[in-house]
C-alpha cells in the first residue's frame, strides 16, 4: 500500500492513453453487467423459496388439462401438505401488445405461494369478491392500477358464456414479492378459478384444471411424492408428470433457447478483445518506462516489489474501469426495463454480479500485468540504463 | 484564446464524425464503391495523390514492426463485427423462416382476437362458411381448396437430453394441404394415410427431437402413432409433426371443431373480397389474414429484440474497439513522429499525411471486418437451433448469414477504422515540425 502513489503516478503517466484504455474497459464491463442481468432474467432456477413445491402437469402436453378429481387423491398422499391448482388465462389489457401473465387459481394458491406478500385486509377482500383479482406490484405500476379499480382483461383463449371475450375484474389487492422470490414474480395477475369456471363458455364447473401445485411437508420428500402422484394416473388417458418447481422452470427457460450459451459466447468475445487491448497498452507503457524502472531498482527497490508494482498497476487499471462500467450498467439496466414497457424485466445488478465482476477484473488485471511485470522484474540495470 | 480554439476544433471534429456516420449509414454499396474508385484515381493521377500513396506505403511497410499493436486493431474489430453479424444472422434467420412459411396466395382464418392458432377454435359450421366464401379457389371437381387444421402441442425430448421436455407442435391437416402448401416435399418414406394413426415429421423437428425417425412409434394423447415419412419445406412448418385432422381431433377430443382454416385464393387480389365477406358475415367473428402476414407477424417480437440486443452490444463493443484503435494509432504515429516530421520538412503537405494514416487504419479495420464476418459465416451460416414460437411450441430455424449482413459488418468495421484513424492522423499533421523533430 505504501507504493500506491508510485503506482498511481505510473498509471497516469500518459493521461490520454490511460483514459482511452479506461473507456474500453468501462465499455466491456458495462456490457458484462447488462448481459449478466439478461441471463439472470431468464434464470429463476436457484431460488430457495420454491424447494418444497412440486408442479404436476400432463405428461403428453402442456395444453392438456387434468381432471379436477385428482386433487383429493393427491392430498391423501403422505408428505403432501396441500394441493392447489391453476389455469392459464392468456390475458391482454386493451392492446394485444400488453400481454398480462394471468392465471385462474384455487383458493389456497396464495397460501402455497407465500412469497407473494399481501396485506391481510386485501387478502380478505380477495376471498369475498367473486370477480376480485390480485396483481403484482410491478404489473400494477406498469398500467397504473390501484386497489379498487375495475379493469377489463381480454382473454386470447376463453370467451365468456355470452360470447364476450372481455372479462371484468376488480383489483382488490396488490402484492409485493418477498426477498429472494423468482424474477418476474411481481408481474403476475391472479383471480378466482371459480369465476373462471362459472363464466367460461368452454369450461364446465369442477371438471378440469390446468395444472396442480403441491406443497410438501418437507423438501426432501420431493422424489417419493412425485412418484406417488404420477402413479395415481399411470396408464390412464391423463398421465401426469410431476417435477420440482425448479426443474419445471429450468426446462421452460431452456425452451426459449440457450440464453446462457449465447451470453457466454458474447462475453468470451468481449473479454478476449479486452485482454488483448489492455495487455498491449500495458506492455507499451512498461517498455517506455524501462529507464525509470532501472532507476527504481538502482536505488534499492527489490525485483519482487517492481514485479508487484507493475502487476498492481494492471489490476488497478482494470478495477477502475470495471467498477465504473458496472456502476454505469446499474444505471442503464433499470432504464432498459422501463423502456421495454414490461416486455423485458431485467433484475437490478446484484451482489453476485458485482462479485463475479470484481473477480474478473482482478484476474484480467493480473493477466495483462503479468508479462510486462515479469519483464520488469528481470530487467538488468546496467543494460536498461545504457538503453540496450 | 488558445483553449477556445482547441474547444472549437474539438467541436468541429465531433460534427465531422457525426456527419460522417450519418452519411455512412445511409450510403448504399454503389456509393462506397464510387468513393473507393475516386480515391484510387486521385492517388494514381494527381501529384498529392501520388505523395499520399508513397507515405501510405512507408506506413504499411512498417506495420510488421508493430505487429502486436496492429493486431489489436484487427482482432478488436473482428470481435465487434463477429458478434454483430452473428446476432443479426440469428434475427434474420428467424424472421426469414417464418416469412417464407406464408405467401399471398393463401389466407388463414382464426377466431377473432386469437392471435395464434393454438388459442383459436372454429366449429364445423363456421369452418364450412369460410370454405364456401367467395374468393376461394375451387379444384377440378368444384370443391374449395381449403384445409381445416388443428394444432396441438406434445412433449418430446430434445436430442441428447432424454429427460428434457420440449413443446413440439402437431398439426392435423386435410387432403388439400399438399396443394395449399406446395413447398412441402416428402424426402423420406411416404405421406400419412388418414385414419391409420400415421404421422409424418418435419426435417427440422427430426433434427432437434428424439425418437421420431421413420418406423418409430410414439405415444401421443394415450394413442400410438407410427412415423411413416419425413417432409422438407425450408420454413417454419419443418418444426412440426403432421397427421390428418380427424385423427388428431379424436385423439385430443376436439369433436368436429378445427382451430384454423387455410384457403387457396383465386388470386392475391381476391383477398380483399374474401376478407370483406367474412368480416361482414353476422354468423362469424373471425380474424382473416394472408398467411404471409400471419407468419411474418409471429416473428416480429423476437426479431426486434434480437436486433436491438445485437446492435446495442455491437455499439458498446464498437466504442471499446474505437478507443483501442485510437490507442494503437496514437502509438504508431508516436513511433513514426520523426519520420513524419521529416517528410513534412522536405515539403510533403498535411493532406497526404492525414490520408495515409487513415488509410492504414482503415485497411487494418477492413482486415478485421473480413476476419470477423468470415469466421461467423463459416461457423454459423446454416446453424440450426430452436426457440418458443407463437403456438407455445418450438420453431426450428437456421442462422442466415446473408451477403447483406456481411456487408453491414464490413461497413461497421470501416466506420470504426475511420474514427479510430481520424484523430491520430490529425495529430500527426498538426504537430509543429520543429517540435516533432526535437522529440526522442
Amino acid at each position: 500500500m505504501k507504493y500506491m502513489h508510485l503506482i498511481w503516478a505510473a498509471l497516469f503517466r500518459r493521461k490520454s492513453r490511460t483514459f482511452l484504455t479506461l473507456v474500453s474497459i468501462l465499455a466491456a464491463f458495462l456490457l458484462f453487467g447488462m448481459l449478466d442481468a439478461t441471463r439472470a432474467a431468464f434464470d429463476s432456477g436457484d431460488s430457495v423459496i420454491g424447494v418444497d413445491r412440486l408442479i404436476t402437469t400432463s405428461r403428453y402436453s402442456i395444453i392438456q388439462s387434468l381432471p379436477a378429481s385428482l386433487q383429493t387423491r393427491m392430498e391423501a398422499i403422505p408428505g403432501v401438505k396441500s394441493v392447489g391448482y391453476a389455469n392459464w388465462f392468456g390475458g391482454i389489457y386493451q392492446d394485444p401488445k400488453n400481454f398480462v401473465l394471468s392465471f385462474a387459481v384455487s383458493d389456497n394458491y396464495l397460501d402455497i405461494y407465500r412469497e407473494m406478500e399481501l396485506p391481510a385486509d386485501q387478502r380478505k377482500a380477495f376471498e369475498t369478491t367473486r370477480t376480485g383479482a390480485v396483481v403484482g406490484e410491478a404489473l400494477a405500476k406498469r398500467f397504473g392500477w390501484k386497489v379498487g379499480d375495475k379493469i377489463p382483461l381480454q382473454s386470447t383463449i376463453f370467451p365468456q358464456r355470452n360470447g364476450d371475450k372481455t372479462w371484468p375484474f376488480d383489483i382488490v389487492g396488490i402484492y409485493t414479492p418477498a426477498k429472494g422470490a423468482a424474477n418476474g414474480t411481481d408481474q403476475q395477475f391472479f383471480f378466482h378459478h371459480k369465476y373462471f369456471e362459472d363464466a367460461n363458455a368452454f369450461h364446465s364447473v369442477g371438471t378440469t384444471v390446468g395444472w396442480y401445485v403441491v406443497k410438501l411437508t418437507s423438501a426432501d420428500k420431493a422424489d417419493s411424492v412425485a412418484k406417488a402422484i404420477d402413479a395415481l394416473s399411470a396408464n390412464s388417458d391423463h398421465e401426469t408428470k410431476t417435477q420440482t418447481e425448479q426443474a419445471f422452470n429450468a426446462s421452460f427457460a431452456k425452451q426459449l433457447g440457450d440464453i446462457g450459451l449465447i451470453v457466454s459466447a458474447i462475453m468470451g468475445a468481449v473479454f478476449f478483445t479486452l485482454i488483448l487491448l489492455t495487455g498491449n497498452t500495458m506492455a507499451q507503457a512498461v517498455r517506455e518506462r524501462t529507464n525509470e524502472l532501472a532507476v527504481l531498482k538502482t536505488i534499492g527497490f527489490s525485483s519482487q516489489s517492481v514485479l508487484g508494482m507493475v502487476l498492481a498497476e494492471g489490476v488497478l487499471l482494470l478495477v477502475l474501469g470495471g467498477v465504473l462500467g458496472l456502476a454505469a450498467a446499474g444505471v442503464v439496466v433499470p432504464i432498459v426495463t422501463t423502456m421495454s414497457g414490461g416486455a423485458l424485466n431485467l433484475p437490478p445488478i446484484g451482489a453476485s454480479t458485482w462479485i463475479l465482476g470484481l473477480v474478473l477484473m482482478v484476474v484480467i488485471g493480473a493477466l495483462v500485468g503479468a508479462l510486462p511485470a515479469i519483464r520488469a522484474m528481470r530487467l538488468n540495470i546496467v543494460d536498461a540504463l545504457a538503453g540496450r | 484564446m488558445k483553449s477556445m480554439k482547441k474547444l472549437g476544433f474539438g467541436l468541429l471534429m465531433l460534427l465531422i464524425v457525426a456527419a460522417f456516420l450519418a452519411l455512412w449509414i445511409a450510403l448504399p454499396w454503389q456509393g462506397i464503391a464510387a468513393l473507393a474508385v475516386i480515391l484510387v484515381l486521385w492517388m494514381a493521377l494527381t501529384r498529392r495523390g501520388r505523395q499520399t500513396w508513397q507515405v501510405t506505403r512507408v506506413g504499411l511497410a512498417t506495420v510488421t514492426q508493430r505487429l502486436g499493436s496492429s493486431s489489436v486493431v484487427v482482432v478488436g474489430i473482428a470481435g465487434v463485427v463477429g458478434v454483430l453479424v452473428a446476432m443479426l444472422a440469428m434475427s434474420d434467420g428467424f424472421a426469414e423462416t417464418l416469412r417464407s412459411t406464408g405467401n399471398d396466395r393463401t389466407a388463414i382464418v382464426l377466431r377473432g382476437g386469437s392471435q395464434a392458432e393454438l388459442n383459436s377454435i372454429l366449429d364445423r359450421d363456421s369452418a364450412n362458411v369460410v370454405m364456401q366464401a367467395p374468393g376461394v379457389k375451387k379444384d377440378a371437381q368444384g370443391k374449395p381448396i381449403a384445409s381445416g387444421e388443428l394444432v396441438v402441442v406434445a412433449n418430446l425430448p430434445r436430442k441428447g437430453d432424454p429427460n428434457s421436455d420440449s413443446n413440439v407442435p402437431i398439426r392435423g391437416v386435410s387432403d388439400d394441404v399438399w396443394t395449399l402448401r406446395d413447398q412441402v416435399k416428402i424426402v423420406e418414406g411416404r405421406k400419412f394415410r388418414p385414419g391409420l394413426g400415421e404421422i409424418i415429421v418435419g426435417k427440422g423437428a427430426k433434427a432437434q427431437f428424439d425418437g421420431i425417425d421413420v418406423g418409430k412409434t410414439l405415444r401421443l394423447a394415450g394413442q400410438t402413432w407410427t412415423v411413416v415419412g419425413v417432409f422438407e419445406s425450408h420454413d417454419a412448418l419443418e418444426s412440426e409433426l403432421w397427421a390428418d385432422t380427424q385423427s388428431v381431433a379424436s385423439a385430443y377430443r376436439r369433436g368436429s371443431s378445427v382451430q384454423s382454416v387455410t384457403v387457396m385464393l383465386d388470386s392475391p387480389a381476391a383477398f380483399d373480397t374474401f376478407k370483406a365477406n367474412l368480416v361482414a358475415d353476422p354468423r362469424l367473428k373471425v380474424d382473416v389474414s394472408t398467411t404471409q402476414d400471419y407468419f411474418s407477424k409471429q416473428s416480429e417480437g423476437l426479431t426486434k429484440v434480437l436486433r436491438a440486443v445485437g446492435i446495442t452490444v455491437g455499439v458498446i463493443m464498437a466504442i471499446g474497439a474505437i478507443f483501442g484503435a485510437l490507442n494503437t494509432m496514437f502509438a504508431a504515429i508516436q513511433a513514426r513522429a520523426r519520420e513524419i516530421a521529416t517528410l513534412r520538412a522536405i515539403g510533403f503537405r498535411g493532406v497526404p499525411v492525414v490520408v495515409s494514416v487513415m488509410l492504414e487504419t482503415m485497411m487494418l479495420a477492413l482486415l478485421g471486418g473480413l476476419i470477423g464476418a468470415g469466421v461467423v459465416w463459416l461457423v454459423f451460416n446454416g446453424y440450426t437451433t430452436s426457440t418458443l414460437g407463437a403456438n407455445f411450441s418450438q420453431v426450428v430455424f437456421r442462422f442466415h448469414v446473408s451477403g447483406e449482413l456481411l456487408w453491414t459488418g464490413i461497413k461497421w468495421a470501416l466506420a470504426i477504422g475511420f474514427i479510430g484513424g481520424l484523430f491520430p492522423a490529425l495529430r500527426a499533421a498538426r504537430v509543429p515540425v520543429t517540435t516533432a523533430l526535437r522529440e526522442l
